[in-house]
């Protein structure tokens, strides 16, 4: 049986399909055969981001009305092997994922695959609330902003009433913080909620901090994940969060100010 | 900022401090609400309608408050009656 993992947050725009693509990705590198399903029905994205948008012929929502078979839905990687793609449908009405249809889906899913991600629309509403419903594990991303943290308190209380796991009174759900667009300089200069304070606030299993990047942006530009950007701050961040989530002991990076030389001051780098 | 503050030791605390205070405080007020039955409101409004056919109160002078501790649950009531409580009976 393969684990089913939650990435989600709350709040928009922080950085869960980016998190979604990088996170299947370091998997299915790591030889794990993993899924990563787009819950965000009507505003699809996912497979922009990862570069297959133009080979999407039916999607999760064909899947659960029964007008396509999963192996019809599902894109394959063209870099990896083990990854798959599930694409939201881009037209139809977000009711349309149904609690059974859901459940159906990702226990096929997870007979056969290693993990399967669940790439979590924004918000409390019916699609997030569809995207936890199932999970094992949670993965919630947050901004070092006071909006953001608070909406993910928000989603850990959602995690803990309304998930399937809370309401059978199984083991709860292994929740864990991802901290993305980190700016150590600005942390340092006292204007951004540092790695500490939001683990105090939040009190979560800290599992990556994903410094701000414009790599993140040009890996979105191109349709690659950004781990796959090896040369990358932001790649190589995700890189070491995948390895924690395997269990791997990996020291935190990124997390200090890069002192630049004068050389590099200079000519840039 | 100034020469002068780059020799100060004590930097003036940057905004990060007040977000963080202000989440703590935040924060803490949303898992008590959390954990809070969802009853409530509608039995202060109710409690209300009841008291209010005796004396004259309004919604701010009664405050319902729920605490949960290890083994038993405290619902507290508290109402303020004004000090030449009107009689309408």
């Amino acid at each position: 049986m393969g684990r089913t993992i939650v990435v989600t947050s709350g709040k928009g725009g922080v950085g869960k399909t980016t998190t979604s693509a990088a996170f299947a990705m370091g998997l299915a590198q790591r030889g794990h055969r993993t899924v990563v399903i787009d819950f965000d029905v009507g505003l699809r994205n996912l497979d922009l981001i990862m570069g297959c948008e133009r080979r999407v012929v039916y999607d999760f929502v064909n899947v659960i009305n029964g007008e396509a078979n999963l192996n019809q839905a599902l894109i394959r990687d063209k870099r990896c092997d083990n990854l798959y793609i599930l694409p939201a449908s881009q037209t139809r009405d977000k009711e349309a994922l149904t609690k059974e249809g859901v459940g159906k889906v990702l226990d096929e899913l997870s007979k056969t695959s290693d993990y399967v991600i669940c790439d979590s629309p924004a918000g409390i509403e019916h699609g997030a609330h569809m995207a936890m419903y199932y999970a094992d594990d949670a993965l919630v991303v947050t901004n070092p902003e006071v909006s953001s943290v608070r909406d993910s308190d928000r989603m850990l209380g959602i995690l803990a009433s309304k998930s399937r796991r809370a309401e059978n009174n199984d083991e709860p759900i292994r929740e864990y913080l991802l901290l993305t667009r980190y700016a150590a300089e600005r942390v340092e200069r006292g204007e951004m909620l540092g790695v500490d304070d939001v683990q105090e606030i939040l009190s979560l299993d800290l599992l990556g901090v994903i410094p701000e990047s414009k790599s993140v942006l040009n890996a979105s530009n191109s349709g690659v994940p950004v781990i796959l950007d090896a040369e990358s701050d932001a790649g190589q961040a995700y890189a070491d969060m995948v390895a924690r989530y395997l269990g791997e002991q990996v020291p935190h990076r990124f997390l200090g100010v890069q002192k630049r030389g004068f050389f590099s001051r200079i000519f840039g780098g | 900022m100034g020469l002068l503050d780059y020799f100060r030791s004590t930097r003036p605390k940057g905004s990060a401090s007040v977000a963080k205070e202000r989440l703590q405080i935040l924060v803490a007020h949303d898992r008590s609400e959390r954990h809070r039955p969802s009853y409530l409101p509608k039995l202060q409004r109710e409690i209300l309608e009841v008291i209010r056919k005796y004396v004259e109160v309004d919604m701010s002078s009664v405050s319902v408050n729920y605490e949960q501790e290890d083994s038993r649950e405290i619902l507290e009531l508290n109402i303020i009656l004004p000090e030449a409580a009107q009689s309408r009976a």
